[in-house]
């Protein structure tokens, strides 16, 4: 049967059939603009395919349920935005303790508080550093299309699973908001049954699932078994798109919405002669400290991060690159966004 | 003589308890005179009664029974506090074929995890939850508890529970008996051997209903607890039977096990890629074009930005979708971006849509508009100063009045609701006829004859990929795609 795999979808309802085609049986959420559609789909879509969507009465009770059924042994996801992506930060630091996969799609909006609804990339400290309590990471994509909020929900559940840890798909209203053209890719045949289930049979004992380590010694050991994980990531998993870094001068630091803006103020400021390239992380964590440093050493100037926040992800860039380079700040808050304009003379000034 | 053992440890328990750290590994942690180690007697002969081991999931709440995996041999999960009956129902959801058993104390039921215990019952999930009630807060080191009494005193209610401040012991089984969905609520104490075989039915009832799959069932245990309350185990008891009793009765407070049916398990999952597949995804059109086709008008050498603004209800919306959807049938990249929140609910509605050979860097469009389209006074005057000078604007001539506008501005007034409304009797198909002006527009602005021909086709592929299941809807958006072509020659 030849299928119609292109689709214009929003960008959230392309997170619900990446998450479907990876074997995610279980959607558990609550409604929540501009995350909304990735509730509506799945109210939609799973169904179809007699897989479980529940309307949560909580971010909490959600996240609570995506717990169970992974321990269960069952794939699962919820998705939010900024403020219910605060409610479930500690039902995370559980899972990262636990050492069970989930996926977690954070569509973000703008903050502090109840903020608005508009686009910002205001929730990267709370993802990226681990929002809750704990020496615990996250994996973090970071789309920026409509193909990637697809692929990337997709790949979240694998490495997830083969990391055994929580994965973020972190984007922003404008991301999760617009439409696109997507091919989908192919549905993976359904095999898991992880070995750590709840209750599966280990050592003659039903298997019990838990994050207590009464004695420090053994809550060490898992720390530092997590740290050894976490830096195992780092080395192999950076993700990263270069554009126009081998020659440049300047180099833009950007993720979703933002990284599309910067890339076509980079067409604009390329066709005028200035050497600036960009990267552009897939991933925040691990962060592309490779790429980075590679860029340093190549002769790269300066550093500007383009993002819609006070400035949260110019912290790592400043931190992977040790402060060799000065790195400087183009942004807007509050749900404003930046224009292609706005980006280029940022650069301009830079020179 | 053969000896029997009437009442030897259940098998459903380890037989030691390795999973406690420190050298004692045969008894349990719970402190003298608790009710926790009766409790999980009982739950651990109704699992072994009803054969149900191997498929019983068991929840271990934060409080005195955090530690409940270390005694019970099934599956176990510990959960952040208050979370155990949202857990549950992930898990039951997950596994319909599993037994799952909520357990929680006072704190972590009828305090911090209230919202999530009433939502399970509510939603009747098929989960039976043992609430501990021993008016305070065990673990912890004996604090005020929502079942605390009135005037009881504990750590943080030194003075006694002031009802004026503090409010009543809450009860619990009878605020879930408000509830349609719950099957069977009891209450039971601990205090007799009488009690416990009340207690014993209970339980064993509750583990029933999971094996038989009767849905959400409760049940209470007034529980002692004489360390913290600093008594001994006949103060305790005392107690419990003069004064909890008073606020906390016993009995069955609903039981519907008798008329309630069993649920059948679900139908599986469907998993096999084939099927999952079919599902998801539509047949491919027949007559849709290669993958290297390209319309060859001069006008897509270039990116098109185009601004679509009017009132809800107008289509405006699914006009910029269908626009974006016949460049994506065409291999164009297309963005299409809303206006979403607030501005949407006041009744404006906006979309942005981006056709181009290239990559589309933003789709948000706030100036270098090739086309707009507006149906409205207040979206003109909001995104007209967006427009190039040079750019097209078709607008609703009933709607809009038109400012003092650049020389070399395009614009075309149609009235397009009106013609909507009153020739096709619908103003639901507005946009469509919006679409007719705007393949009449770019005919006459450079589409070549080729492609004004493959823009008929391609919005007719796309009304039918819309409506094509909607009997006539197809046939009258055409009409109207037709009547805007025609009002723009007028």
């Amino acid at each position: 049967m030849a299928y119609q795999k292109r689709m214009l979808l929003k960008g959230n309802e392309a997170a619900v059939y990446g998450a479907l085609l990876a074997g995610c049986d279980c959607y558990f959420g609550y409604p929540i603009t501009p995350a909304s559609e990735i509730a509506q789909s799945a109210a939609l879509l799973f169904p179809k395919l007699n897989r479980t969507f529940v309307q949560a009465e909580s971010e909490i009770g959600a996240i609570n349920m995506v717990i169970g059924c992974v321990a269960a042994g069952r794939r699962s996801m919820t998705a939010s935005s900024g403020l219910g992506i605060s409610l479930k930060q500690e039902a995370i630091s559980y899972l990262a303790a636990y050492e069970m996969p989930a996926v977690i799609v954070d569509v973000m909006r703008g903050g502090p508080g109840l903020g608005n609804i508009a686009p910002e990339q205001a929730d990267y400290f709370q993802v990226v550093k681990g929002g809750g309590h704990g020496s615990y990471r996250c994996l973090v994509f970071t789309p920026n299309s409509v193909q990637e909020m697809c692929d990337m929900t997709f790949q979240a559940f694998t490495m997830a699973e083969k990391y055994r840890m929580p994965a973020y798909v972190l984007t922003d209203g404008v991301i999760g908001q617009m439409m696109e053209s997507v091919e989908l890719p192919a549905a993976v045949k359904y095999d898991y049954d992880p070995e750590w289930k709840m209750g599966n049979i280990i050592n003659g004992e039903a298997n019990c699932i838990s994050s207590i380590y009464m004695e420090p010694n053994d809550l060490e050991a898992l720390n530092k078994k997590l740290q050894a994980k976490y830096k195992l990531i780092e080395e192999v998993e950076q993700s990263v798109e270069e554009f126009y870094v081998d020659d440049a001068e300047i180099v833009m630091v950007a993720y979703g919405i933002s990284s599309r803006v910067a890339q076509g103020a980079l067409e604009q400021l390329r066709a005028e002669g200035i050497k600036v390239g960009l990267i552009r992380p897939k991933m925040v964590f691990p962060f592309p400290r490779k790429s980075l440093n590679s860029a340093v050493e190549r002769g790269v100037k300066k550093f500007l991060c383009v993002e819609l926040s006070a400035g949260q992800l110019i912290e790592d860039v400043r931190l992977a690159i040790e402060c060799k380079r000065p790195v400087e700040l183009c942004n807007r808050m509050g749900g404003n966004l930046l224009t292609c304009d706005d980006v280029c003379a940022a650069v301009r000034n830079m020179i | 003589m053969s000896e029997k053992v009437k009442f030897g440890r259940s098998p459903v328990f380890f037989e030691t308890f390795n999973r406690r750290p420190g050298p004692i590994k045969k008894n349990m942690h719970y402190c003298p005179g608790c009710g926790h180690g009766i409790l999980h007697k009982l739950i651990a002969e109704a699992v072994d009664h009803y054969g149900i081991q191997k498929n019983t999931k068991f929840i271990s709440p934060v409080g005195c029974a955090v530690f409940a995996y270390y005694y019970f041999n099934f599956g176990n999960i510990s959960v952040p506090h208050g979370r155990a009956p949202a857990v549950a129902t992930g898990v039951a959801r997950a596994n319909p074929e599993d037994y799952v058993i909520s357990y929680q104390g006072d704190g972590d039921l009828a305090a911090i995890g209230f919202n999530e215990f009433l939502q399970a019952a509510n939603r009747g999930e098929n989960i039976t939850v043992f609430f501990v009630n021993n008016s305070n807060y065990g673990m912890t080191g004996g604090q005020m508890a929502p079942t605390t009494l009135p005037g009881q005193k504990t750590t943080t209610s030194p003075y006694g529970r002031n009802p004026l401040t503090e409010g009543y012991p809450t009860p619990v089984c009878e605020i879930v008996n408000a509830l349609t969905a719950p099957v069977y609520i009891e209450r039971v104490a601990l205090t007799t051997p009488a009690r416990i075989a009340a207690a014993k039915r209970a339980v064993y009832k509750g583990i029933q209903n999971l094996k038989e799959r009767k849905g959400f069932s409760l049940i209470e245990v007034v529980s002692p607890c004489p360390v913290n309350l600093k008594m001994s185990a006949e103060q305790v008891n005392e107690f419990i039977e003069k004064q909890m009793m008073n606020y906390f009765p016993l009995g069955v407070v609903r039981d519907k096990t008798a008329e309630t049916e069993s649920r059948p398990l679900p139908a599986p999952v469907i998993r096999e890629s084939a099927d999952v597949e079919k599902i998801l995804f539509t047949e491919k059109r027949k007559d849709s074009v290669a993958a290297d086709f390209r319309n060859t008008s001069s006008m897509f050498d270039k990116e098109l930005r185009v601004k679509i603004g009017g009132f809800g209800g107008q289509g405006i919306l699914s006009l910029g979708v269908m626009l974006a959807n016949m460049g994506m049938h065409r291999n164009f990249n297309v963005s299409w971006m809303p206006s979403y929140g607030p501005e949407q609910r006041g009744g404006s509605a906006c979309c942005s849509v981006i056709v181009s050979r290239k990559m589309i860097p933003s789709p948000i469009l706030e100036s270098g508009i090739d086309l707009m389209i507006a149906t409205t006074q207040t979206a003109l005057e909001k995104y007209l100063p967006g427009l190039k000078e040079d750019g097209i604007l078709i607008y609703d001539s009933s709607a809009v009045k038109l400012p003092e506008l650049p020389a070399a501005m395009r614009t075309y007034g149609v009235d397009a609701i009106d013609i909507a409304a009153t020739q096709l009797g619908s103003a639901k198909c507005a946009n469509s006829v919006l679409m007719g002006v705007l393949a009449a527009v770019l005919a006459a602005n450079g589409l070549n004859e080729a492609d004004q021909a493959d823009f008929d086709r391609a919005f007719a592929e796309a009304v039918e990929e819309k409506f094509g299941k909607k009997p006539g809807a197809v046939e009258m958006n055409v009409k109207a795609y037709e009547a805007g072509k025609k009002a723009f020659q007028n």
